[in-house]
């Protein structure tokens, strides 16, 4: 069977989630025996307009990556969004808040009149194209990732968990954050990443997304007991769950 | 012989981030040779006004996937600063040695998977793993010990966990650290061995001098990273932290969606290449007898010698760091996290990423919220000297080939070990 042909490409990000593909190191060198990547900008200099995966990180902020992506969406049989910034537009939203012109006026002052500068509200892959598959987290878990490409070369549906954090903080036996007086958002927020944040005694940021049948107000009133304002609940969503101030998106 | 010579390059490949390269030349005249920065710009600005102090560092460490540490920790820096925190000697060294992991994980990357292919006349390490596959497994191994060492110290690789005000989240154990201690001298040799590769093929690094200045933090007594006062290779004037605004003097130019800077030129160069120029008294012996061993010298304006001072770094970063674990060795850490109050203020850092120094400025409310950012990236910083560079180098090659010319000058870009995705991500911002 020859192997699939994977591409990767890049958007509005950190590419941080491409470096958790090089982090796989070894796994990666085996991975490559699985899968031929025929174009990755960050790490080749070799290009290629066949290929039967394509990659996407990064979330979408301008008209002109529209098209790209839309280019991109027309080659590929399967698109797989990679992190957070392709799976929901992740914390780039958080520009959304505010008008665009006035972010402009904010960061270049009277120079942010140039159309170079121009962006549109940002949005996430599946915003603007038909998405397959997503890879959450900010970053990514490259296991997850390394998982999700044997799956898809092995024809297999891969399992995402849509049950919440918490459920794989009590496997790992970790100290509740809310005990320890912060706001975690493990109990809305989608597991798959092993409680990593909780392990290494921080609070859940929610950024691999809601989980299934996310009980925000449940959560508020709870966190009430806990002596928590809504105001300080609305901030942490602020920056994974609810960037752009509309509600807690549901990627 | 006159040439003529027609190149677009976009995007440049093996960075980080979206760059773009156009020679024109007709008759031997160079019309136009210039360093377009295309990037997305991401407005980070917008997104850390209204946050609140303790989620300054989650945001900002997004910046950039590669230099998250770093980022994280100029956060918190300013952060203390600006809320009057004072951290512990236990937790200030442990950040050393947190930074130390990025730096070596960056340089370890950059030199062996995006630099190397150059050297060996590869187009990407992926080829390189068939026909150099003890090498490239070398260069993993290194990889995957940096970023294990990251692991321990920050929770994880990317976007670390554990940098938080008032120190760390979660410290390693006395037995963890001895580990490490154990795990980083077995590293020495081999990064002595991807030292001596890139040594065999460095006669493939282009000749090129151009009088430059250059910029880094200096810290009496060390080769500084993460504290000192930003100096400069063309003055013994220093300045502190809390005045970077006029050390960058950022301007917005044509070409760019980054800011550009200048301090007493046109343009300077910050780095692996300039913190040696400014600090290689302090060397340690082995990084030393590295810098020999390569011809550095006592001060070196080649800026394709960035990686091989990058290499340099390496050395530096596994002996100073037996230096910390020896005295952490075998005792409880102490005072690893204070308390932190909101409380109204500003705040200013400096700390050198790997490819190079790195500025942040934030001013709080009384209820720790911010109004103001204000950040300076290195990337930034070393866009106007790549384009003297350029401007400087091009004339020289056009009685090469077009390949060639276009190699030498993607090889330049990539010597600077840009982070374009970052520098568009924090131009100056004040929230009014």
């Amino acid at each position: 069977m020859p192997r699939p042909r994977v591409a990767i490409f890049d958007f509005a990000g950190c590419e941080g989630c491409q470096l958790q593909i090089v982090n796989l190191e070894e796994a990666l060198l085996d991975l490559l025996r699985v899968v031929d990547v025929v174009e990755w900008r960050e790490a080749m200099s070799e290009q290629s307009d066949v290929f039967d995966i394509a990659v996407v990180e990064g979330a979408i902020t301008r008209l002109e990556d529209e098209e790209r992506l839309k280019r991109i969406r027309q080659k590929a049989p399967v698109l797989v969004a990679l992190g957070s910034c392709a799976s929901s537009g992740g914390l780039n939203k958080l520009k959304n808040r505010m008008a665009m012109s006035e972010a402009r006026r904010l960061v270049y002052g009277r120079d942010g009149g140039v159309s170079r500068l121009d962006t549109a509200p940002v949005k996430a892959v599946s915003e603007v194209v038909k998405v397959d598959y997503l890879v959450r987290g900010c970053p990514i878990d490259r296991r997850e990732f390394s998982y999700v490409v044997r799956c898809l070369a092995l024809g297999r549906e891969p399992f995402i968990p849509g049950y919440p954090v918490c459920v794989e903080c009590r496997i790992r036996e970790n100290a509740c954050r809310w005990q320890e007086g912060e706001i975690c958002l493990g109990p809305l927020t989608r597991a798959g990443c092993g409680a990593a944040c909780p392990a290494q005694g921080a609070a859940c940021l929610g950024c691999r997304g809601t989980c299934d049948d996310a009980n925000l107000e449940g959560m508020a009133s709870v966190l009430a007991q806990y002596g928590k304002s809504r105001e300080e609940l609305e901030s942490r969503l602020a920056v994974f769950l609810d960037p752009d101030g509309k509600g807690v998106s549901h990627a | 012989m006159p040439r003529t010579v027609h190149l677009d390059i976009h995007p440049v490949t093996r960075v980080e981030g979206h760059g773009q390269l156009v020679v024109r030349a007709s008759d031997g005249r160079v019309e136009r040779a210039e360093w377009l920065v295309p990037e997305a710009p991401r407005f980070f600005e917008a997104m850390v006004r209204a946050r609140r102090w303790d989620e300054i560092q989650p945001v900002v460490s997004r910046v950039c996937g590669i230099c998250s540490i770093s980022h994280s920790l100029a956060a918190v820096k300013a952060v203390e600063e600006a809320l009057g925190v004072a951290i512990s000697d236990d937790a200030r060294m442990l950040r050393v040695l947190t930074h130390y992991s990025e730096l070596l994980q960056s340089h370890v990357l950059h030199v062996g998977y995006l630099v190397a292919p150059d050297l060996m006349g590869a187009p990407s390490v992926v080829p390189l793993a068939q026909t150099n596959l003890d090498l490239v497994k070398k260069v993993v191994g290194l990889h995957r010990a940096a970023n294990e060492w990251s692991d321990l110290l920050a929770g994880r690789t990317t976007h670390p966990l554990t940098l938080v005000p008032g120190g760390f989240t979660r410290v390693p154990a006395p037995r963890e650290l001895e580990g490490l201690r154990r795990r980083l001298a077995g590293l020495v040799p081999m990064a002595t061995e991807l030292a001596e590769a890139v040594l065999a093929v460095a006669g493939a690094v282009p000749s090129f001098h151009r009088d430059t200045e250059y910029v880094a933090l200096r810290q009496a007594g060390e080769y500084a990273f993460t504290r000192g006062d930003i100096a400069s290779s063309d003055t013994d004037e220093s300045r502190p932290a809390g005045e970077f605004e006029s050390v960058a003097n950022e301007y917005v130019t044509p070409q760019s969606t980054a800011k550009w800077t200048r301090w007493h030129r046109d343009s300077y160069a910050v780095g692996a290449l300039a913190r040696y120029n400014l600090n290689r008294a302090e060397l340690l012996p082995l990084a030393s007898k590295w810098a020999g061993m390569f011809g550095l010298g006592g001060h070196c304006d080649n800026p394709y010698m960035n990686s091989v001072a990058q290499l340099v770094e390496c050395a530096q970063i596994l002996e100073d760091s037996q230096r910390i674990l020896d005295s952490l060795a075998g005792r409880d850490l102490k005072d690893t996290r204070v308390e932190v109050h909101p409380a109204a203020g500003e705040g200013a850092s400096a700390v050198e990423a790997p490819r190079g120094i790195l500025f942040h400025r934030y001013a709080f409310d009384e209820k720790g919220v911010c109004q103001s950012a204000n950040l300076c990236i290195p990337t930034n910083q070393n866009h106007g000297n790549l384009q003297k560079d350029i401007e400087s180098l091009v004339p020289g090659l056009l009685h090469l080939g077009q390949d060639e010319i276009r190699l030498r000058l993607e090889m330049l870009v990539r010597a600077y070990d840009p982070c374009i995705s970052c520098s568009t991500h924090f131009l100056k911002v004040r929230f009014i």
